[in-house]
């Protein structure tokens, strides 16, 4: 009997297989072709295994920026990335990351068909992310165990829920219509840029009212941009840093120029990597969730990934993705000011959710409600994750970390009832969030049945 | 034949337009052997497929792709739908 209960617990712990396994089931129950079920399977344990190669490539960017940051300026300087940070902990959080991530689906479905939240949160790499963020979270903050995933996946379903209802009424602006939700989890940034435009109302001409230049596209490739940043940081720091020591501690000897330029795109490319790694895990399981929650709820609202905003405002995304961004520049020498943790401008959070919230203010104020509202999407980025880093443990002495801002409200929220209140606060906050959510959705709803 | 759907990040949004495509493709009655696959703009070539499928917004980063097919509202099906029926006509592949 316990050869067989080892080779269970030893399949079961290995996340690549376990995905995969998760995959397999949603690709039978979906009635696919054997040859289907044997490529998709195979490629979902694929899509880890590049994942985690991705990681060693990010890691050993990250090592040496980490240490030349030091020496040049005597703080820790953090990049925020999404990617780079997942895949560092999934090493540690796999599998726990794995099984929050299918459960809170299902909560997310149970949600929808029970109560007047009746979103789907179809993003699958945001949940991915989300699930392995809240399995660190949690873990760092001691409930462990069968508890992390439990509460981890209440906890995902919820927010897959919730989100996209905050961001609805606005969301409903910026589209015309009532057919599709927002699912990013930059949310919070989202709604409080609708909130700030609303400022403006009426004071202010469209963003698509002006002449803006369209030379500036080739940013919209986020590898590209990440190489571009990435380099410019790592020249900087290793100029501060001094040739001289960059040369005999840290490249062995290679030009320090030559080595910042291959070590930012390194780092380019380790995302790269982890991106393709994640295209491929998800490649199988996003369709089932669709599949399975179309039958199970209908009448949902899909909430869908944020780039489906930008056609609808084109020169709100790039101004928006300009001013969080300076902003973001700003934060960083403010935050050399005070020494400590310097959070560098992430070019990807920027990007996503600075352009977002510049869709969003420019719906609700103009011009002027998309720079307000961009800024303050940059403030929240920059300055959030100081609060945050402690509730990542270990991993909070990465050089990367988490970038959007719900994961970091999130973190900050979650992160001190959990080190104050425990598992009892974890629950009364789960219930509290839940109900006024569901108060406020039940308003919103009679407020549109009235006009 | 092969379809790919593009965005910027190659994640999210390609992701739901392939699956809208397939469910399009269905719906004309098109041969089960199109391939849909999604991924990022960068890393798109013209050898990676027949037939290129992108937002507006990126309409400027998919001009050397070769067939592509530019949606002015990604979420809206029937406009992938004709648009899908229109290009398949025209490369008599429908």
């Amino acid at each position: 009997m316990k050869p067989i209960l080892d080779f269970i617990v030893d399949v079961l712990s290995q996340p690549a297989i376990l995905v995969a396994l998760i995959a397999f089931i949603g690709l039978i129950m979906q009635k696919k072709s054997a040859t289907d079920i044997t490529s998709g399977t195979i490629k979902t344990i694929l899509g880890f295994l590049v994942l985690s190669a991705g990681a060693n490539v990010v890691t050993q960017s990250l090592e040496p920026f980490g240490k030349i940051f030091q020496h040049a300026f005597g703080v820790q300087g953090v990049v925020p990335n999404n990617e780079a940070i997942i895949s560092i902990a999934l090493e540690q959080y796999g599998t726990t990351a794995a099984l929050i991530m299918v459960f809170g689906m299902i909560v997310n479905i149970i949600i929808a068909r029970i109560t007047n939240l009746k979103y789907i949160f179809l993003t699958g790499h945001h949940t991915f992310y989300m699930a392995a963020f809240l399995a660190i979270l949690l873990s760092v903050g001691n409930i462990t165990g069968t508890l992390t995933v439990i509460v981890g996946a209440i906890i995902l379903g919820l927010i897959m829920a919730i989100l996209p209802a905050l961001a609805h009424p606005t969301m409903k602006q910026i589209t015309g219509n009532n057919q599709v939700a927002l699912g990013h989890f930059g949310t919070i940034s989202y709604w409080a840029a609708g909130e700030v435009g609303k400022l403006f109302k009426g004071k202010s001409k469209s963003t698509e009212e002006i002449n803006f230049p369209k030379g500036l596209s080739f940013l919209r490739e986020s590898t590209i941009s990440i190489s571009l940043t990435m380099t410019l940081l790592y020249f900087v720091a290793a100029l501060f840093a001094g040739p001289t020591y960059v040369h005999s501690e840290i490249s062995n000897g290679q030009n320090f120029i030559v080595f910042s330029l291959i070590q930012g795109v390194t780092f380019a490319a380790g995302v790269f990597i982890i991106l393709t790694g994640v295209r491929l895990i998800l490649a199988e399981i996003v369709p089932a969730f669709k599949g399975i929650s179309e039958k199970l709820v209908p009448n949902t609202k899909p909430a869908l990934d944020c780039p489906i905003v930008f056609p609808y405002a084109q020169n709100a995304v790039l101004i928006g993705f300009f001013v969080s961004f300076i902003v973001g520049v700003i934060g960083m020498f403010i935050l050399f000011l005070f020494g400590g943790v310097v959070i560098l401008p992430g070019v990807v959070a920027h990007f996503f959710l600075g352009a977002t919230a510049g869709v969003f203010g420019n719906a609700r104020g103009g011009i002027k409600g998309a720079v307000a509202g961009s800024a303050l999407n940059g403030l929240l980025i920059t300055f959030l994750p100081l609060l945050f880093l402690p509730f990542l443990g270990d991993l909070g002495g990465a050089a990367t970390t988490f970038s959007d801002t719900d994961f970091l409200v999130v973190g900050i929220v979650f992160g001190n009832i959990a080190k104050f209140l425990g598992l009892i606060g974890i629950i009364i906050l789960i219930l509290v969030v839940a109900v006024l959510a569901i108060i406020l959705q039940k308003r919103t709803n009679e407020k549109e049945a009235k006009e | 034949m092969k379809i790919l759907v593009v965005c910027g990040h190659g994640l999210g949004s390609s992701f739901m337009v392939e699956m809208n495509a397939q469910e399009a493709l269905k719906n004309i009655n098109a041969s089960s052997d199109i391939k849909v696959e999604h991924s990022d703009v960068m890393s798109a070539s013209p050898d990676m497929a027949d037939l290129f499928i992108c937002g507006r917004d990126l309409e400027e980063n998919t001009k050397n792709l070769g067939d592509v097919i530019v949606l002015d509202n990604i979420l809206d099906k029937e406009e992938l739908q004709q648009k899908l029926k229109d290009k398949l006509s025209e490369l008599n592949i429908l």
